[in-house]
């Protein structure tokens, strides 16, 4: 296949590996496919806050010198990295005005593994401030949209790392999940996405929104390609105390059947809000595990109506400390015309974090305060271990649990944004893996009103390759192939959310925003 | 049995003292990175990531601090427990980047210890309620201003190079029965940290540090007063100045009707006054919560054996060893064996086999003045152990007297020579030949026969007399005892 006949909307990186590996076609000339379908559609989709194009035309050069042995196992793979995973000389945002113009100082484990692969950074992508939100609405500079209706939301947080996937401008992406943020954008934008076991992938160098909570995990066009890439950033890490050596690595999955496999749907994942249309794709889904030789039953984890409750103060609590170091003191924003210690942070916390992170902190330090704190994070502690235990008594009768990934598909810009209590609402399903610290992967099980519906698969800590087995047996029954369209059903313009200080900027090959030497 | 006298404050009243020690460890690397513990390195030269809280770094417990830590925890009598937990104490203040500091909270590395010192004769014992690890902030240099305190300086700057230091913290129950008691209680304490080699225990580098708490009650009350807390004692002298100057403070409130208030106190030196810190500064919410970077620090039961295996001698130990090996008294024994240098110069030269007593003496009088006043560590210069010995020895003998033997330690000082060539060489050996010094004697007597017509009627004092004639005579070099026979010899004649 020459360059020609790539199309980056369906180009898998198992195939583009190959290519690579057999000369078919050299890194430069795949590096340009992407920057080019950047080019294309990047000012629609706005996905990234730093297109780093010259760095990545060099380095793929770089490769292309390279001969056989020398070259890493994902060489010359065009990736995109979420913005709150820090790269040395690289800005890294988080998508807040408090880091607006943070140069790292070292590189985050996980994107280090992945350079020492050779993989190519295409850019860093946009993300609700620090994490905080499902629809990248809370960027501080600009919304991104869902290539399937521009109209729509990406989901978020890692809204940008699954918009580029799925709007072909990347070939796969590193995202960030504390409580969904892989797999709802994965869901909402039609690609595969997976958080692994908490503690299989370092979080040294990830920005901390909740650091009990927090995974990075891969975003991809297929299984297969999210097992490829998950197996090159685990791994135990000396810098984080919580990471943890898996005890099988991850293989290829190669799994076309579900034969003996017990499934178990928690009716309580379905009981509310769950769209008509996601319904009908989900049990659609769950005849094709019966089909293939699973077996479903609806079965119950009597503590999720408390999961959500519980995350909303645990993930505040711990973000309240783990934001408090943007203090304007050592790095980042400082606000101009603080008059002494105590306005210097006042004035720089109160310019540089937006609406949600500010909401989240004052929760987070309520919960702790004194005389709240059994109350509040004290009983969100207990009923995590309520939750924990629901699915250690889940996973001795099941194999895997399946549910919707989002309970609606992309809903529109500027729809939830008044109403916090919605937006959260769309980590419903997603969230109590977190608490648990399980594995989840969601994939694309179809369409829904023309935009794409996931479907999520939660597993036993450190039973990824089951999950990825089974994903891979369902991927290729499902063989969803529709692709994003690029329309755009809104009546008038849809505006950016932001209006921040980056507001102007648009990323693209030219993009004048300094690039550091990684790559 | 512990017996606790407590010291008198203002009459019927009784002061109840416990205190915070804070102990810079001297690792090689710092709680939670890889940077160096240093002093006196040029400002923000040992830092990283991790120990400037940027943004994405994670901590990683040093294992050679939980050793550390789990020395003075067991020097100190306290069950290690098992299974502790971190927690972030979060408030913001420009010498804590995090801005949170790693701490110990509800879930300590030890607890339930007792540490036993001496205040004059006395063996008191404190309680000791927990030992906990935690990281040390980073410096601030308050520039302009008058105080060097934040409060009216005209910009501040951070050295993070002590960020992230290994700090242990000690936490005394309030069995401290008085300011003098409180400053031997540190004394001691910090001797023995010294001896565990953890910490160089530097006070002017501030590698040791303590706050008090402090409450008075009516003399034979069980119950305890509302304490204030008093900072800023960065000596031995202060503490007790301050505690000192807290006590009639509070009994005047409480005598005149008033309730203590629970507050901290700033000591202030100069005026040896203690007055409340600003709220501002003071009102703080920790919101403590377990630390989800780091899991729980486990220590299993051959660890702990294994520090307490290797803990050194202990100063308190190592008094009653003296006590009971040299027949030393208490006095001695704690001047003696409360620091490792001096004991071990005492040791050594005790190895030689002269009189334990004669030697401590000699040890605590001339010799620790000398050091004292040289400012040098016991046993550098050249008073080494065996040369003091051997002066003993020569007191001992009687080669010369101990007037003598004080000329000479003068002269080995400034020498470094042996004694004994000391002695030959300025003819300082003590006149301890009889027929000599009978001679003398018979001199003196018939140079003063009043005197001893006086003494053979009767006048025995006069005596004592001839015999410092004799001395005069000799130069002090004259063997007193001998002297003393020898004159009464002859007035017998």
């Amino acid at each position: 296949m020459s360059v020609d006949g790539i199309d980056p909307l369906r180009l898998t990186a198992r195939a583009a590996k190959r290519m690579l590996v057999e000369g078919e076609i050299s890194a430069a000339e795949l590096i340009k496919v992407y920057l080019d379908q950047i080019e294309r559609v990047e000012n629609r989709v706005r996905a990234f806050l730093l297109v780093t194009a010259d760095n990545a035309v060099r380095y793929a050069t770089e490769i292309d010198r390279e001969a056989g042995a020398a070259r890493g196992a994902l060489a010359g793979l065009p990736t995109a990295i979420k913005d709150n995973m820090v790269t040395e000389g690289v800005l890294t945002t988080c998508a807040s005005k408090i880091l607006a113009n943070y140069q790292p100082v070292y590189t985050a484990t996980a994107v280090q593994k992945l350079w020492g692969d050779h993989i190519v950074t295409l850019g860093k992508t946009n993300l609700d401030e620090f994490a905080m939100g499902s629809s990248t609405e809370n960027s501080a500079f600009f919304t991104t949209h869902n290539p399937w209706d521009l109209a729509t939301v990406p989901g978020g947080s890692s809204g940008g790392s699954a918009a580029a996937v799925a709007a072909g401008e990347a070939l796969w992406a590193l995202g960030s999940d504390t409580g969904g943020s892989v797999r709802q954008p994965a869901s909402l934008c039609g690609v595969v996405g997976m958080k692994p076991t908490y503690g299989t992938v370092s979080r040294y160098g990830l920005v901390a929104f909740a650091s009990s909570l927090d995974q990075i995990g891969p975003l991809t066009r297929s299984v297969s390609d999210c097992a490829l890439l998950l197996s090159r950033i685990v791994g135990r890490d000396a810098h984080d105390s919580t990471s943890v050596q898996l005890p099988e690595p991850i293989v290829e999955p190669q799994a076309t059947r579900l034969d003996g496999l017990r499934f178990g749907v928690p009716h309580e994942y379905l009981a509310q809000g769950v769209q008509p249309g996601v319904r009908e794709r989900f049990d659609e889904t769950l005849r094709l595990i019966e089909e293939l030789g699973g077996i479903v039953e609806e079965m119950s984890l009597p503590h999720t109506e408390y999961a959500l409750p519980a995350y909303y103060i645990i993930a505040p609590a711990e973000a309240s400390a783990n934001l408090a170091r943007f203090d304007g003191v050592r790095y980042g924003y400082r606000s101009a015309h603080a008059g002494d210690l105590i306005e210097m942070y006042e004035y720089t916390r109160g310019e540089g974090f937006g609406a949600e992170v500010k909401r989240r902190v004052m929760i987070g330090a309520y919960a702790l305060s004194s005389g709240y704190y059994e109350a509040y994070y004290g009983q969100a502690q207990r009923v995590r271990t309520l939750v924990r235990r629901d699915f250690a008594e889940a996973f001795a009768r099941y194999d895997l649990l399946v549910s919707p990934t989002s309970p609606t598909v992309a809903f529109r810009i500027g729809e939830r944004v008044a109403d916090p209590l919605s937006m959260y609402m769309s980590d419903l399903c997603t969230i109590p893996a977190n608490l648990a610290g399980l594995p989840a992967l969601s994939l694309p099980c179809g369409l829904a009103d023309g935009l794409p519906v996931g479907f999520q698969i939660i597993g036993p800590a450190f039973s990824e390759n089951r999950i990825l087995g089974a994903a891979h047996a369902l991927e290729k029954a499902i063989g969803f192939s529709a692709l994003p369209t690029f329309k755009d059903t809104s009546a008038v313009a849809c505006g950016d959310t932001g209006g921040g200080m980056h507001s102007s900027h648009r990323a693209s090959p030219s993009d004048a925003r300094a690039e550091g030497e990684g790559a | 049995m512990m017996v606790v006298q407590r010291a008198v404050a203002p009459s019927g009243w009784e002061p109840v003292i416990g205190l915070e020690v804070h102990v810079e460890l001297n690792t090689q690397t710092k709680m939670f990175c890889g940077c160096a513990v240093t002093y006196g390195d040029p400002p923000n030269t040992h830092t990283c990531p991790v120990c400037l809280a940027h943004p994405g770094a994670l901590p990683v417990v040093n294992e050679r601090a939980i050793e550390y830590a789990a020395r003075i925890a067991l020097a100190l009598e306290c069950t290690i427990a098992p299974f502790s937990i971190f927690h972030r104490k979060n408030y913001f203040y420009p010498d804590l980047p995090k801005a949170y500091q790693i701490s110990q909270y509800d879930a300590p590395l030890a607890v339930n210890g007792r540490f036993a010192y001496w205040v004059g004769e006395q063996k008191l014992v404190c309680r000791i309620n927990r030992v906990h690890m935690e990281e040390d902030a980073a410096k601030l240099i308050h520039a302009g201003g008058e105080t060097g305190r934040i409060a009216g300086s005209d910009y501040s700057m951070v050295d993070f190079n002590r960020g992230g230091t290994p700090l242990v913290e000690i936490v005394t129950e309030p069995d401290i029965p008085s300011p003098e008691a409180a400053r031997e209680f540190l004394t001691q304490l910090r001797g023995m940290v010294q001896e565990l080699g953890v910490s160089d225990v530097n006070m002017e580098e501030g590698q040791i540090r303590w706050d008090a708490n402090i409450s008075v009650r009516p003399v034979g009350s069980t119950q305890l007063g509302t304490r204030t807390e008093l900072k800023n004692m960065n000596s031995f002298r202060f503490l007790q100045q301050a505690l000192q100057a807290e006590i009639p403070r509070q009994v005047a409130v409480l005598e005149a009707g008033g309730c203590i208030e629970q507050e901290t106190l700033h000591f202030d030196p100069e005026t040896g006054t203690t007055t409340p810190l600003r709220s501002k500064e003071e009102a703080h919410d920790y919101r403590y919560f377990p630390e989800p970077d780091l899991v729980p620090l486990t220590v299993d039961e051959a660890f702990v054996e294994r520090v307490r295996a290797a803990l050194p001698e202990l100063p308190q130990a190592r008094i009653e060893r003296f006590m009971k090996a040299y027949g030393l008294p208490r006095y001695d024994a704690v001047v003696l064996g409360s620091t490792r240098a001096l004991a071990q110069f005492f040791e050594k030269a005790a190895q030689s086999g002269v009189d334990a007593k004669l030697l401590a003496n000699w040890t605590m009088g001339d010799y620790l003045a000398h050091v004292n006043a040289a400012g040098i560590e016991p046993g550098m210069g050249h008073v080494t152990p065996e040369r003091l010995a051997r002066l003993v020895r020569l007191v001992e003998t009687g080669t010369v007297s101990s007037a003598g033997a004080k000329k000479v330690f003068e002269l080995m000082l400034e020498e470094r020579e042996e004694p004994e060539r000391i002695v030959e060489e300025h003819g300082l050996a003590q006149v301890s030949d009889a027929d000599e010094l009978a001679n003398i004697v018979r001199r003196v007597l018939s140079e003063h026969p009043a005197q001893v017509e006086q003494y053979r009627a009767g006048k025995q004092q006069v005596a004592g007399f001839l015999v410092g004639q004799v001395m005069k005579a000799t130069h002090g070099r004259a063997n007193p005892q001998l002297v003393n026979e020898l004159v009464r010899k002859g007035l017998a004649e």
